[in-house]
C-alpha cells in the first residue's frame, strides 16, 4: 500500500488539537522526547518498510 | 629473550623460540607461511596441515598474550574448532551463558534470552578468554603434529621485512639469534591490526575510528551475580561512564568494561586506585576482588579494500577490524580461515585455479562488510552522535521498559552469526525452491541432531552431497577432488523433525551439494549428475 498523502483522519482539527494538547506545559527537551516517541510508535505501527521509506523522503522536502 | 627482539609478556608459553635449519642455510621455499599466531593464523595453520599441506607458522612472541581480549566465542566458531578437533576442551573450560539483561540507568530495560532452539552439538556462545581459545587451538595442532600434520610453529620469529616476487613473497624474519630469510609461495598475513605485512606493502587500511575509549576491567571474585550479560546504558554508578558491561568467564574472572570518554588521560585511568574506585561503584560495597587485567582500548571499523595482493592474503584482523560489540572481530576471522583453508589447499594441489581464492576476498569481504555495518550501528547507538540521534536513542530506552516493540531498536551490538554469501560466484541455484531460507546456497549449514549424533560431524571438511529421503546419483568427484556422498532418511535418520525442518521445509526430498566449509553450494528437488557437476565445478572457480 502505498503512503496515503490525501486526507484520512476524522476530524483533522480535532486531532489537532489533541496533538498541541499532548505537548502542553512541556519544556522544549520534554517535547522532543515526545515527539520521538511518537514518531516511534506510528513507525512500528506502519511496519511497511516502504511506506516509511516514503514518509521520510516526503517528510524530507520540507 | 635476546636482542632484537621485544618479548611481550605471555598467558601461556606455548611454542618457545628454538633454533632452526633454516636460520643457517640460504632462504628456503615454504609452500605456506601464516605470520602471526593470533586465533586466526593457528586455525588456519591448523586447517591447512590436516589437509596434508605444508605450513609454516611465524609469530613474535612465544605463546598467547598476556589478558583476554575476546571472550564469546559464537557458535559458529565452535563449529570451526569442532571440525578441527579443537572444541571439546573449549566447551569444557567455556562458560555458556543464554540470558542478557539491559539497564538505563538504574532500571531495567528488559531481558533477553539466547537460548538457542535444541538440536545443535554447541551453544549459542560461551565466555572463555583468548588465550585459552589460542591454547586449545595449539593443543590440537600438537595432536594434528603427532598424527602427521605439515605444521610448524615458530615462536620468538618476528618478520622484519618482506616483498613480493612474481611467484613467491621473500621475508626477512628476526630471532633471538639475529635474522635469517625465508621465502614462501603463498604468505598469508594473520597478522593482527597492526598487520606488519600490511605496512611492507604499503597497503591502505580505512574506515572509521569510534571516538572513545573503554577501559576493561578483569576482576576475580567469587561474588555471586548470575552467568549473564549484564550491560547499561547511562550506568548508575559513580564514573562508570556512558555505558558499562559485566560478564563472566571462567576462572571466577569478570569482564567488566566502562566507556569512559575520548579526552581521557590512559595512565591516569589505569592507575589501580582509579580503576579500584569504579569497579567498587559498580560492584557495590563489601564485594572482594583481585585485577587480574586492565587495559585501555579504542576501536575502529575498517577494512583492507582487498584480502589478496598476489599471493600475499590477509585475513583476521589484519583484513578487517570492528569494535567488539556483537563480538565479531575473533568470530568472524575464524570464518576467514575456515573460507581460506580449503581453497588455498586446493589451489596448492593444482586442483583449482589461483582464481578461487578470489572467491576468498569476495565472500570475506562480504562478511566484513556485514560487520561493518552491524558493528557501526550498535556504536551509533551507543553513542548518539547529535542531539537528535541522542533523543530518539533515550526514547528507544524509555519505551523499551514499557513495550516490546521498542527493544528491537536497542543496540548494545547484534551477536555475531555465520554470513550467507548471497549472490556470490560460488554460490549456485536454489532450485528447491519451497526450501527453508536459513539453508538456501550461501548459508552455512544448519546442525541438526541425527538418530546418532549430529549433522555437521558428518560434513568432515571435503565436498559433501546430502541426499534427503533422495537417491544420489553415482557421482565420485572429479579430477582429484573428493565428493562424500551422504544419504540420509527423514524415517529413520531424523528422530526429532529438526532435519527435515531446516533442510526440507515443505519440499519431500532435497539433494544438497556442501562445501568443505560446511556453506551449502547450491540444492535440488532431486538429482541430476549435470547439475551438480557443473556446480562443483562452479564452486572451485572451473569456468562453463
Ligand atoms: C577488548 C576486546 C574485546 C574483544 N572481544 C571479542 C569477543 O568477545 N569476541 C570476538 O570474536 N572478538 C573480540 N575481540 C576481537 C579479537 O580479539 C580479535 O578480532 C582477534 O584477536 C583477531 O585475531 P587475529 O588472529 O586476526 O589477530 P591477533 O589476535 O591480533 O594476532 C596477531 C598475531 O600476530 C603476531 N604478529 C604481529 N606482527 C607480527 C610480525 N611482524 N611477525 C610475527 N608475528 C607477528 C602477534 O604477536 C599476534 O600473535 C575483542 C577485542 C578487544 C580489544
Amino acid at each position: 500500500m502505498p503512503l496515503i498523502l490525501d486526507p484520512n483522519i476524522d476530524d483533522a482539527d480535532g486531532f489537532y488539537d489533541e496533538l498541541l494538547a499532548a505537548h502542553h506545559g512541556l519544556t522544549k527537551a520534554e517535547s522532543d522526547a515526545l515527539n520521538a516517541r511518537l514518531i516511534l510508535i506510528l513507525a512500528n505501527h506502519v511496519g511497511d518498510r516502504a511506506v516509511l521509506r516514503q514518509a521520510l523522503e516526503v517528510a524530507r522536502e520540507k | 629473550m635476546g636482542p632484537g627482539l621485544r618479548a611481550d609478556p605471555v598467558s601461556f608459553r606455548l611454542y618457545p623460540y628454538a633454533r632452526v635449519p633454516d636460520q643457517d642455510a640460504p632462504a628456503r621455499r615454504h609452500a605456506v607461511v601464516v605470520v602471526g599466531g593470533g586465533p586466526v593464523g593457528l586455525a588456519l595453520a591448523l586447517d591447512l596441515g590436516r589437509r596434508g599441506t605444508p605450513v609454516l607458522l611465524l609469530d613474535d612472541n612465544e605463546g598467547a598474550g598476556q589478558g583476554s581480549r575476546a571472550i564469546c566465542f559464537a557458535k559458529r566458531t565452535l563449529e570451526i574448532a569442532h571440525r578441527l578437533g579443537a572444541a571439546t576442551p573449549m566447551l569444557d573450560k567455556g562458560v555458556v551463558w543464554n540470558v542478557g539483561r539491559v539497564f538505563h540507568g538504574e532500571h531495567q530495560v528488559f531481558e533477553f534470552d539466547l537460548q538457542p532452539e535444541t538440536g545443535h552439538r554447541n551453544p549459542a556462545f560461551i565466555n572463555l578468554q583468548q588465550p585459552y581459545f589460542e591454547r586449545f587451538l595449539v593443543d590440537a595442532i600438537r595432536t594434528a603434529q603427532a598424527e602427521g600434520a605439515p605444521i610448524e610453529l615458530r615462536g620468538g620469529n618476528r618478520v622484519t621485512a618482506m616483498t613480493q616476487e612474481a611467484d613467491h613473497a621473500a621475508l626477512e624474519v628476526t630471532t633471538p639469534d639475529g635474522a635469517y630469510t625465508l621465502e614462501a609461495d603463498w604468505l598469508i598475513a594473520c597478522d593482527g591490526a597492526h598487520s606488519s605485512i600490511r605496512d611492507f606493502m604499503g597497503l591502505e587500511f580505512e574506515g572509521r575510528v569510534f571516538e572513545d575509549n573503554f577501559l576493561i576491567a578483569d576482576v576475580r571474585m567469587t561474588a555471586g551475580f548470575p552467568t549473564e550479560r549484564w550491560f547499561w546504558f547511562a550506568p548508575p554508578f559513580e564514573g562508570a561512564g556512558k555505558s558499562a558491561l559485566l560478564h563472566k568467564q571462567p576462572d571466577d574472572i569478570w569482564r567488566l568494561d566502562f566507556q569512559i570518554g575520548w579526552d581521557i588521560d590512559r595512565a591516569a585511568e589505569l592507575a589501580p586506585e582509579k580503576v579500584r574506585a569504579r569497579v567498587d561503584a559498580m560492584l557495590g560495597p563489601g564485594v572482594e576482588y583481585d585485577l587480574d587485567w586492565t587495559s585501555v582500548y579504542t576501536f575502529q571499523c575498517r577494512r583492507m579494500r582487498r584480502f589478496r595482493h598476489g599471493r600475499v592474503l590477509f585475513a583476521g584482523d589484519a583484513a578487517h577490524q570492528v569494535s567488539p560489540f556483537g563480538a565479531r572481530g575473533a568470530n568472524s576471522g575464524i570464518q576467514d580461515a575456515d573460507n581460506l583453508a580449503w581453497k588455498l589447499d586446493l589451489v596448492i594441489r593444482g586442483q583449482a585455479p589461483d582464481t578461487l581464492l578470489d572467491s576468498y576476498c569476495q565472500e570475506r569481504g562480504s562478511g566484513a562488510d556485514e560487520n561493518i555495518l552491524h558493528s557501526t550501528r550498535a556504536t551509533d547507538f551507543l553513542t548518539p552522535k547529535s542531539e537528535i540521534s541522542q533523543i530518539f536513542r533515550d526514547a528507544v530506552l524509555g519505551l523499551a521498559r514499557r513495550h516490546a516493540f521498542a527493544r528491537s531498536f536497542v543496540n548494545s551490538g547484534r551477536l555475531s552469526e555465520p554470513c550467507v554469501y548471497d549472490d556470490l560466484p560460488l554460490t549456485g541455484a536454489d532450485a528447491l525452491t519451497d526450501g527453508p531460507a536459513r539453508t538456501r546456497p550461501g548459508a552455512a549449514c544448519v546442525d541438526a541432531p541425527l538418530a546418532d549424533g549430529f549433522l555437521l560431524d558428518r560434513l568432515p571438511g571435503e565436498f559433501v552431497l546430502l541426499g534427503l529421503n533422495a537417491p544420489l546419483p553415482d557421482l565420485a568427484g572429479m579430477e582429484g577432488i573428493t565428493l562424500h556422498r551422504l544419504a540420509l532418511d527423514c524415517a529413520t535418520d531424523d528422530p526429532t523433525g529438526a532435519l527435515a525442518a531446516r533442510y526440507l521445509g515443505a519440499a519431500a526430498q532435497a539433494v544438497y551439494l556442501i562445501r568443505p566449509d560446511q556453506h551449502v553450494v547450491a540444492r535440488w528437488p532431486d538429482a541430476q549428475a549435470g547439475a551438480i557437476t557443473a556446480a562443483l565445478r562452479r564452486a572451485i572457480a572451473l569456468k562453463g
